[in-house]
């Protein structure tokens, strides 16, 4: 392994771990007030959220919308699918095939 | 007829004293198992997204035990892909590593609301319990610990043996992965495809569903105009405190769907 790498590795696996840990050391003995546990109670939620629709509706360097992509066109399927099966492995399949098929039409 | 009547009533104070048993239940096997079984549909959407991970780091110079290293040591997908295109972009170490912090920093968020289930848990326990805090796991958690018996034990064991599939997938990926052609069988969809499922599961009435659409605008809004990956952290954050005062607003409405 090269000196290097595992120094970068170090430093990424460093500033992960803390934002993980911090909260749940401070948080996690003590009350909270009432607030603050509804604005927990949504970021669940929220972060989903935020996560994925940027990813399918944008894409490039710098980043523009793009609606109309074989990411987002899938998504809606999916979507239909985990709402109706709550499923999350058959979700993964049913987007990966639906993903792949959509990639041979838009190619 | 009697009879009949005394064996269905009977039968009903079983499965009563099941669930219970099951409340209580810190027996190993059993934990193991429930860890287990709620973390394979992860494991599942981690191996075709791991493969592809392993691929892109051989291909951008990384050995397998460079890439299981740092599976291991940092966990996090996304993160891991994007340090990846930076290291084959010839990408700096403090720049990479200043992105790993900004793409993870929602876990801030996610470790938080964690907190809430892991009351009383000594530091021990607590920071092997924040090495697994990934957006999967996290959501799985979050739906059991609300939805059913569920304990701490049984996240641990969710969360490890999510660890130990990205491990595996990731390092295979490195040793096989040119034997995968670029975009085969959609895996490039695995990731999404389990983020939309994981959103589905947290849905719980009107106000969530507001939230989510809130925080999705936003976050593609503020993807739009800034560079970098602060959208995220910074659309969830709004969108939460936006959520708590339409909460606050709609009072007894939304009191009557948090019994939903």
């Amino acid at each position: 392994m090269k000196v290097d790498y595992v120094l970068l590795i170090l430093g990424m696996g460093i500033v992960t771990y803390l934002p993980r840990w911090i909260p749940l050391i401070l948080l996690s003995r003590r009350q909270l007030p009432e607030w603050l546990r509804q604005w927990l109670d949504f970021i669940p939620v929220a972060v989903l959220s935020a996560l994925i629709l940027p990813a399918v509706v944008t894409t490039g360097e710098p980043r523009h919308l793009d609606v109309f992509q074989p990411a987002f066109l899938v998504s809606i399927p999916v979507f239909i699918f985990a709402w109706k099966t709550r499923s999350l492995a058959g979700s993964v399949i049913i987007g990966m095939a639906l993903f792949w098929i959509a990639g041979k039409f838009f190619h | 007829m009697e009879n009949i009547h005394v064996d269905g009533e009977m039968r009903t104070e079983v499965t009563i004293l099941d669930k219970e048993n099951m409340r209580a239940s810190h027996n190993f096997w059993p934990v193991m198992k429930d860890g287990i079984t709620a973390a394979w549909p992860i494991c599942v959407g981690y191996a075709p997204i791991g493969l592809a991970f392993g691929v892109l780091a051989q291909k951008a110079g990384l050995s397998p035990g460079e890439i299981g290293l740092m599976s291991l040591l940092v966990f996090a997908g996304s993160a891991q892909f994007i340090a990846v295109s930076m290291i084959s972009g010839g990408a700096a170490a403090i720049p990479i590593i200043l992105t790993t912090f900004t793409v993870n920093l929602r876990h801030l968020l996610m470790s938080s609301s964690l907190a809430v289930h892991l009351q009383r848990l000594n530091a021990g326990w607590l920071s092997l319990y924040a090495y697994g805090v990934t957006d999967e796991s996290f959501a799985i958690n979050m739906t059991r610990f609300r939805e059913e018996p569920w304990d701490w034990r049984r996240a641990l064991v969710l969360n490890h043996t999510a660890n130990l599939a990205w491990l595996f997938s990731t390092i295979i990926g490195g040793y096989g992965g040119q034997f995968i052609p670029a975009g085969a069988f959609g895996i490039d969809y695995a990731l999404p495809a389990m983020f939309i499922c994981l959103l589905v599961l947290q849905i719980r009435g009107s106000l969530y569903v507001a939230v989510a659409v809130i925080a999705g605008l936003l976050a593609v809004a503020c993807a739009l105009f800034f560079p970098g990956n602060a959208y995220i952290v910074a659309a969830t954050a709004a969108a939460a405190t936006i959520g708590v005062f339409l909460r606050k607003w709609n009072g007894k409405a939304s009191k009557s769907e948090e019994t939903l």
